[in-house]
């Protein structure tokens, strides 16, 4: 647990140890606002900021905190850092606070932030601790951008709102698949980016809990 | 009174938590393996989320909106930018005062939901519940019917996905699609299901 490096320490989690793919984090946003390329390169700046930002507060407290009310000082540092994010989005992109609703809000409940707070900054300097909240959040901005990207330009055709496939509508040839635009379709996305992901990277499977019976005859079987 | 009942309606299919706003997804993954625990976790939901939202609600109108001061003689402060704060706090103390009071009055009940309550407060159906009253600007006994009803949908939810996991160990799934990969797309057919109701009108 001692020794981490920088470059580790930032680079591991987007591949690796991608906190969507393998660690099960923060999945609730990642779903509810790739459905445009801006909303979901928004979030994941927020994000990245708020999981460095805290985790670097705490490291730096984490001395002082008693162990029994631990959870209401990190939640206390996240609200406070979330409130300003919020704040700095209403203020200067008014339309896109209004777009991502409640979402941002909810980055305080985001088990990203809490955990990395809970698992990392609580062990280690606040330097190496800033680097491992940024490494976490930018897993997670891979993970929503590439969601993103494919739900805009194959549901809509577009990417940021301007036009790169030519629509069927307008006289192009591009039929858009409206369903990518729904909200189930993010859910068969990341399924298939896991596939994907643990097909590369074979130690991420996890063991099959129950395994089928290898080629039973059917004669054998009843 | 049937204002009340197409609220609620609405709160449990149409704007399902879990499978139309993919709230709580964390710990809708992670324990939905057994559906025993998935129903304990459920009803925990369902009581937190009746107690919270109303709870919020009057935080909201009698200390935190614009001009809510007023009965302190202070009409033009506007403190809605504590909002966050005070609802995660306002949360994390009733999940604790639950446990507590669970604890002394009805054990049984304590030992049952035992380790899911505190993992309730940083479930973000909750969090969310009390975000959703405040921007669509329900009142007192809205906030109560919203409540039950967001807490119930995410119960339904959990505790029908823990159902179709439980059948899931009888097939045969791809290698690197085993466990959580078919849980995303389980979760993602499951939710294309409840689309259907989008189309009901109340």
């Amino acid at each position: 647990m001692s020794k981490h490096t920088a470059k580790e320490v930032l680079l591991n989690p987007i591949f690796a140890n991608n906190p969507i793919g393998l660690q099960i984090l923060g999945i609730c946003s990642a779903l509810a606002v790739t459905s445009n390329l801006n909303t979901a390169i928004v979030m994941s700046i927020a994000l990245t900021l708020v999981t460095g930002f805290s985790n670097l507060f705490i490291a730096m407290i984490r001395t002082q905190i008693p162990a029994s009310i631990r959870m209401i000082v990190q939640m206390v540092i996240i609200a406070s850092l979330v409130i300003v994010v919020d704040q700095i989005l209403k203020a200067y992109a008014f339309s896109l606070a209004k777009q991502l609703s409640v979402f941002v809000g909810l980055i305080i409940t985001n088990c990203i932030v809490m955990g990395r707070a809970e698992a990392f900054a609580m062990q280690n300097p606040p330097w190496i601790s800033f680097l491992d909240g940024i490494g976490n959040g930018l897993g997670y901005s891979v993970m929503l951008i590439t969601l993103g990207v494919v739900r805009e330009l194959f549901g809509a055709g577009k990417l940021f709102g301007i036009e790169i496939l030519h629509l069927v509508k307008d006289g192009g040839w591009y039929v858009p698949n409206g369903m990518l635009l729904l909200p189930p379709s993010a859910f068969f996305l990341i399924g298939l980016i896991i596939w994907g992901l643990r097909t590369w990277r074979v130690e991420q499977k996890e063991e099959p809990a129950f395994r089928m019976a290898h080629q039973v005859i059917e004669k054998e079987a009843y | 009174m049937e204002h009340f009942i197409s609220l609620f309606v609405r709160a449990v299919f149409i704007e399902n938590m879990a499978l139309a706003f993919f709230l709580g997804m964390c710990t809708f993954i992670a324990i939905s393996k057994k559906v025993e625990t998935a129903i304990g976790l459920g009803v925990a939901v369902v009581v937190v989320q009746t107690i919270t939202i109303p709870a919020n609600y009057l935080i909201y109108a009698y200390l935190l909106r614009d001009g809510a001061l007023a009965w302190a003689g202070m009409p033009e402060v506007d403190l809605s930018f504590l909002g966050l704060l005070s609802y995660i706090g306002v949360i994390a103390a009733i999940v604790q005062i639950l446990e507590m009071l669970l604890d002394k009055y009805v054990p049984s009940l304590y030992n049952a939901l035992g380790v899911f309550l505190p993992l309730i407060t940083v479930n973000c159906a909750i969090m969310a519940g009390s975000l959703f009253m405040v921007e669509r600007d329900y009142n007192f006994g809205e906030s109560v019917v919203y409540g039950l009803g967001s807490g119930f949908s995410w119960a339904l939810a959990i505790a029908l996905l823990a159902g179709i996991r439980e059948k899931l160990k009888y097939s045969d799934v791809p290698e690197g699609l085993q466990g959580l990969g078919i849980t995303f797309i389980t979760i993602g057919l499951m939710s294309l299901g409840f689309m259907s109701f989008s189309g009901v009108q109340l």
